[in-house]
């Protein structure tokens, strides 16, 4: 099982059409949502704009190329619902939401480890804010 | 001189509370010792040989007297008196105990001052001209870009988490005393032909083990594109790093493996992207910085004393030769007090001597310090009237050693006194060869000369841009060091040349004591600096004089 974090805390997956990898056929009845490595091709992100859900993995939270491709995304204009999944720690939560994701997918483990009051912690992830008020 | 104002307090503080908390979730568990690594080396904490490390930031090498004294006060408490200025305008704290730091933060918070991104695979302190607002040379203060680019890279979301640290330069001036060709961004403040400020943008630049100078990515990047640029090139860097190989991991190593071209343009491309979401507002907020940075209100007074002082008392004349640099005001001078006392570690600066240095500042020197990455520290508006006071105050805090850019000026990092990764000591050998030429009386014969020390492969002590670098490896359990000549850190940067093999720790000071004598020897006349003869005339002579049995061998 794994936990979706999210501004107001912890909830169950909501999410019910599943995921396939950017390279397999699409399904007909739901609009599955994407699954990308963190060592995607930038170039890949440009077809995506229109899909319904895309979820970057991080397997290792210091693999920080995850961010980097949010913000990407989020600066072609992909609209849709955005998840980081894997190990990603309260402590990035901010970095995440900022990035452009919407919510962190996290197994039972990291969720039992790190508690819901220690990402609750960073739902303030818009204040003290350099990068969005160098951008005015 | 920038200070905080309330939203650079607010975060300074949020971000004292966070490190705090993150230091009760390491003990309680919540973070693995893996998590908590990044989250202390971003806040500037080190794990050391013998204790954890605080590495505190002086951001483009500037501070007041009351932040010194802070500095001091934070020595006194939390760690053994004394703390040590390093080659990238930070200072460190060599024994400080975990649960003291979150206190030590919040003492530097309350003098506006941090530790964030010291330390880590994040952008570093971005490092300027310490004679930034004052050297005679200067086009353009380089500090307003240093501290706008300080607050676009703190908490950069998407770049918390490098394949590697990233290091920032700017320079305001032909001279380039802040080493910018071997930083991962080096930046030149220039004119256009139509005189609109910008920047040459140099990428790709470090020393370490693979030493290499940057290069020109874009010749004139418009002032107002400066973020958007630098954020385009960290973006790509962040996806093209190597990840597997930390020594592979570099940007210059990026630069090198994919080709300059194909950076460029993929660079450019970003930039394109990243562009428009930067509205102008940074520009505003660039001219508010600029104000804080407004020159000192110069004293007007009569300087017929400093000259009759230099004629009265050589010793002071000494230090005037050696210690100072034209100013713009032609009335003043830029002091520089040396962290190198013949024999002492380099760099490092007791509790009593950062209050010393403070009090003086605040009498003599409108309140301004900074610090070098040579590991000295500035005085950046000293009237001449008052230099001999200066001096006198300087000599009873025991820091009116004259020796700036000499033999004795050594950078050195700490080496296997403090560092888990050294090879070699490398503090030892600074101070026996300081002591050897305060012996020798020579060094003020010698000139200008750069020795720089590293020890180990990794080289924070720059030694492959000193005119004679020392890099001290590790050979089957015996100190080896190697000698690298003809490196220069300046705009014409350039990587030594390793001369031949390495000397045992015995040998190594003679060696350099050979090689000075020879330079002296060799030198057209009493002008020719250490580096104009070798260049001049190579490294062949050079050699044979470090190696004089096997020179003897080709002549036989
Ligand atoms: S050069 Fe090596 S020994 Fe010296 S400080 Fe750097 S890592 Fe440590």
């Amino acid at each position: 099982m794994s936990v979706i974090v999210t501004d107001t805390g912890f909830a169950a997956d909501d999410w019910k059409c599943g995921f396939r990898a950017v390279e397999g056929s699409p399904a007909n009845d739901c609009p599955e949502g994407i699954d990308l490595a963190s060592d995607t091709d930038p170039a890949t992100l440009v077809g995506l704009t229109n899909a319904a859900m895309i979820r970057v993995d991080f397997p290792s939270f210091a693999d920080g190329r995850g961010f980097t491709l949010a913000t990407r995304l989020r600066q072609l204009g992909y609209k849709g619902r955005l998840r980081a999944k894997g190990h990603v720690i309260a402590d990035q939560y901010a970095m995440a939401r900022r990035s452009g994701f919407d919510e962190v997918e996290i197994d039972d483990d990291l969720a039992a480890r790190q508690p819901e009051d220690q990402w609750l912690r960073r739902s303030n992830w818009q204040g003290h804010n350099y990068q969005a008020r160098l951008r005015g | 001189m920038y200070t905080y104002n309330d939203f650079d307090e607010a975060f300074v503080l949020e971000r004292v509370a966070q490190f705090r908390g993150q230091v009760e979730r390491r003990i309680d568990g919540s973070l693995t010792e893996d998590e908590f690594k990044p989250l202390r080396l971003m806040n500037g904490l080190y794990l050391q040989l013998h204790a954890y490390m605080l590495r505190v930031a002086i951001p483009y090498g500037t501070l007041n007297s009351g932040q010194m004294r802070q500095l001091a006060f934070i020595a006194d408490k939390w760690d053994k008196g004394y703390g040590h200025f390093t080659t990238r305008q930070n200072i460190q704290y060599n024994w400080p105990k975990l649960n003291d730091v979150p206190d030590m933060l919040e003492a530097l918070a309350d003098v506006g001052m941090h530790a964030i991104q010291t330390s880590g695979n994040t952008i570093r302190n971005v490092t300027a001209d310490h004679f930034a607002g004052a050297a005679a040379d200067e086009i353009a203060d380089p500090r307003p870009i240093a501290e706008l680019l300080r607050q676009w890279s703190t908490d950069h979301p998407e770049f918390q988490f490098l394949p590697r640290k990233f290091k920032i330069a700017v320079t305001g001036s032909p001279n380039d005393r802040a080493v910018t060709k071997a930083h991962d961004i080096g930046l030149r403040m220039v004119r256009n032909d139509a005189g609109e400020a910008g920047f040459e943008v140099v990428v790709g630049g470090g020393l370490g083990r693979t030493p290499m100078i940057g290069k020109v990515i874009r010749d004139f990047l418009p002032q107002e594109d400066l973020l958007a640029y630098c954020e385009a090139i960290v973006s790509v860097y962040n996806l093209l790093g190597r990840r597997d190989n930390k020594y592979k991991a570099r940007i210059k190593i990026t630069v090198h493996e994919n080709g300059l071209e194909t950076i460029r343009e993929k660079v450019e491309a970003r930039f394109a992207q990243i562009r428009d979401g930067f509205t102008g507002f940074d520009q505003q907020l660039l001219a508010q910085i600029e104000q804080h940075f407004a020159e000192p209100s110069y004293k007007s007074a009569k300087t017929d004393g400093y000259e009759a002082a230099r004629l009265a008392n050589p010793a002071f004349r000494s230090w005037t030769d050696t210690n100072l640099t034209a100013h713009k005001n032609d009335d003043y001078a830029i002091v520089s007090i040396s962290i190198k006392k013949h024999g002492h570690t380099p760099g490092d600066a007791s509790s009593d001597q950062m209050r010393a240095i403070a009090d003086i500042a605040e009498t003599f020197g409108h309140n301004e310090i900074r610090i070098s990455h040579e590991q000295n520290v500035i005085l950046p508006h000293v009237h001449k009237a008052d230099l001999n006071l200066v001096y006198q105050a300087l000599r009873k805090a025991d820091l009116a050693t004259a020796n700036i850019g000499l033999v004795s000026d050594i950078i050195a990092c700490p080496g296997m006194d403090y560092c888990a990764l050294a090879t070699a000591r490398s503090i030892p050998i600074a101070q026996e060869i300081a002591t050897r030429f305060e012996e020798l009386k020579m060094e003020h014969e010698v000139g200008p000369l750069k020795i720089k020390i590293s020890g180990c492969i990794n080289a924070c002590g720059h030694h492959h841009v000193g005119h004679i670098g020392i890099l001290g490896l590790d050979r089957a359990g015996v100190e080896n060091y190697q000698i690298t000549l003809g490196g220069d850190g300046s705009e014409d940067a350039t990587i030594g040349e390793r001369a031949g093999p390495g000397f045992s720790a015995d040998e190594i000071v003679p060696a350099i004591e050979r090689l000075i004598k020879g330079y002296v020897a060799i030198r057209q006349d009493d002008e020719e600096t250490f580096l104009q003869a070798y260049r001049r005339l190579g490294p062949a002579p050079f050699k044979d004089i470090l190696y004089p049995e096997k020179a003897e061998k080709n002549a036989a």
